[in-house]
């Protein structure tokens, strides 16, 4: 009978139209939890704050040196300790570290080349003195004390 | 029944799904703390050659500003007992803009300088001479906490900052954030700091109270 004719059914396939929706997904999800650390800290950093912070244009030209209380007491001791890349160093390993990090600059880069100390916060002068001294010696003289931006109370 | 062949779309509605992305975008966005270069920029000074002697310079004393932090984190400014560094960007600016007795190139500094910075000039004897010939100098212990020394460092460099802005109109704010990328921000830049050199010295710690 012709009241019961068989309307054309639509194509009952998955829609697509979703796919870049979670291929973009992803790609943010990537793209924000990796590249961030490529390091794993082995010293303690809660970083100081300050107000007359400078940020620098070139990040390519920073190299950075972690220093604290290493997370891991039981191995490395409680007095603070350098990190450069993913090993401890002591301060006279530093000049050879800071010569390794200016041959990876290009030519004209390597007089800009920046050290970015991060130090935690409870380390006293001596240690950070020492790094200094070992950093002129590498002539490797610009330095960043890395710093967050100081929240007024007021 | 009647009603059901009405149903000509099986597709589940895909209209939310880009909501659905943005509304993560957006808590990762929110989330995660992008580690950022910022920080405070020093200049060490160049490695000391054992052959040289040190070179004599003949400085007055009036025209350093001393700061000693010892181990206890107590402050001695131009021989003054402090406790914490409070107001102490307030002292250097004051010691730097001074002009007590100005030589012949602060004469010169002194006359490009605003009118608003000239008024903050006390022309005291016993400070600094000129912005020229005005030093800061910062020494430690070695069991002075970098923390404390980082803040008083921050506040010699806030009062340079402040000088710089002043000079250009600016807060030392916005001074700071000046790229030096395009022409005008180079040339504010440079006006603000021409003449006045940052010279905050940093010297060796002592021995006391560190390892």
């Amino acid at each position: 009978m012709a009241k019961f004719k068989k309307k054309p059914k639509a194509d009952p396939g998955v829609s697509t139209a979703s796919l870049p929706d979670i291929v973009f997904m992803l790609l943010f999800f990537f793209m924000v939890t990796t590249v961030l650390r490529e390091q794993d800290l082995l010293v303690e950093q809660k970083i100081p704050q300050s107000t007359q912070l400078q940020k620098l244009q070139n990040k390519t030209l920073i190299s950075y040196l972690f220093i604290g209380k290493p997370k891991n007491v039981g191995l490395y001791g409680s007095e603070p300790r350098i990190q450069a890349n993913d090993v401890l160093i002591t301060a006279p390993e530093i000049v050879q570290w800071g010569n390794q990090e200016r041959d990876l600059l290009a030519e004209a880069d390597r007089g800009l080349m920046t050290v970015s100390l991060k130090v935690d916060k409870d380390v006293k002068m001596g240690p950070i003195s020492d790094v200094q001294t070992e950093l002129r010696n590498a002539d490797a003289r610009r330095v960043l004390y890395a710093s967050t931006a100081k929240i007024y109370e007021d | 029944m009647a009603r059901s062949k009405n149903r000509t779309s099986q597709e589940v509605n895909a209209g939310s799904m880009a909501d659905i992305a943005f509304l993560l975008l957006i808590f990762f966005l929110v989330t995660t703390t992008i580690a950022s270069d910022k920080g405070i920029l020093n200049i060490l000074p160049p490695k000391i050659d054992p052959n040289v002697p040190p070179p004599d310079i003949k400085k007055n004393e009036r025209n350093i500003f001393n700061i000693l932090i010892n181990a206890n984190d107590d402050l001695l400014v131009e021989g003054e007992y402090r406790r914490t560094p409070e107001g102490l960007d307030q002292d250097i600016k004051e010691f730097i803009l001074n002009f007590g007795a100005p030589t012949e190139k602060g004469s010169a500094l002194w006359s490009t300088l605003p009118a608003s910075l000239q008024a903050q000039a006390l022309r005291r004897p016993e400070s600094s001479d000129d912005p020229t010939e005005a030093v800061v100098s910062i020494k430690t212990n070695r069991g002075t906490s970098y923390e404390l020394y980082l803040e008083v460092f921050d506040m010699a460099k806030k009062a340079y900052f402040e000088i710089y802005g002043e000079r250009v109109g600016l807060t030392a704010d916005e001074y700071r954030t000046l790229t030096g990328d395009d022409e005008a921000s180079k040339a504010l830049q440079d006006k603000g700091k021409e003449g006045i050199p940052m010279a905050i010295s940093i010297a060796e710690p002592d021995k006391i109270g560190g390892n």
